[in-house]
């Protein structure tokens, strides 16, 4: 089980903030696709890969980066602090 | 070295003289502030949403960072999240070193990393409705400077 986490315009999209999944994805990029798959929200969410920004275990990361041992992973839009 | 993310806004009289006053040995105290701009035209208020553990974590890594590259006393960064008013103040950072030029780049390094590093989104509520606001390219470009300039 993962946490899931979406912030921003992906939290919007996708319509939830957080959710709990069973994934046997090995990397970032094959839960993407996975959670594509799902329903139209998750792909329009997901759509442009280089729109969005991933943590995993809340440190920033690449799409091509493990979820071996992953607790949780995060999607969002490139930040806008300061 | 002081973190705190906050809804409720700061004193920024306050925190720069208490920051200030606690140092020993330090020559230069800097200061920056962030404040609300309405650049759409129009914009009621600003939400503020942030990735509640990441972002003091994030915000912790920057400074540790410039504390590596900078020969530093201390680091202060506030930033605000949640619904703020255009000309409210967002954030702050503060630096102390023995000399100016430390704690000016410092505080320059600590603005550019945490403009597109730390997880915070800014959404602009304006009459006809709201908008995320896009990451600028020159944000990123800003980071580049500081790799250029790396010693290592």
């Amino acid at each position: 089980m993962m946490d899931v986490l979406y912030f921003a315009w992906v939290r919007e999209r996708v319509g939830l903030p957080k959710e709990r999944i069973e994934t046997g994805a090995a990397t970032v990029r094959e839960l993407v696709d996975e959670l594509r798959a799902r329903e139209p929200r998750y792909a329009a969410a997901f759509a442009d890969e280089s729109a969005l920004r991933v943590a995993v275990d809340q440190e920033l990361t690449d799409f091509d980066a493990s979820l071996s041992d992953a607790r949780e992973v995060a999607f969002f839009p490139p930040m806008t602090g300061g | 070295m002081d973190i705190r993310v906050q809804e409720s806004p700061f004193s920024l009289g306050a925190e720069a003289e208490s920051f200030a006053a606690r140092q020993r040995g330090m020559g230069a105290v800097v200061t920056f502030t962030g404040i609300v701009r309405d650049l759409p035209g129009g914009m009621a208020h600003m939400e503020i949403e942030h990735y509640p553990g990441m972002t003091e974590a994030a915000l912790r890594k920057i400074a540790d960072e410039a504390c590596g590259r900078w020969d530093l006393g201390d680091v202060l960064i506030i930033h605000r999240h949640g619904r703020l008013a255009p000309d409210d103040m967002i954030m702050m950072v503060a630096t102390a070193a023995r000399h100016r030029v430390a704690a000016f780049e410092a505080a320059e390094f600590l603005m550019d990393f945490l403009k597109s590093r730390a997880p915070f989104w800014k959404k602009e509520h304006l009459a006809e409705g709201a908008q995320w606001v896009a990451a600028k390219d020159e944000d990123e470009a800003a980071l580049d400077r500081w790799a250029a300039k790396d010693p290592s």
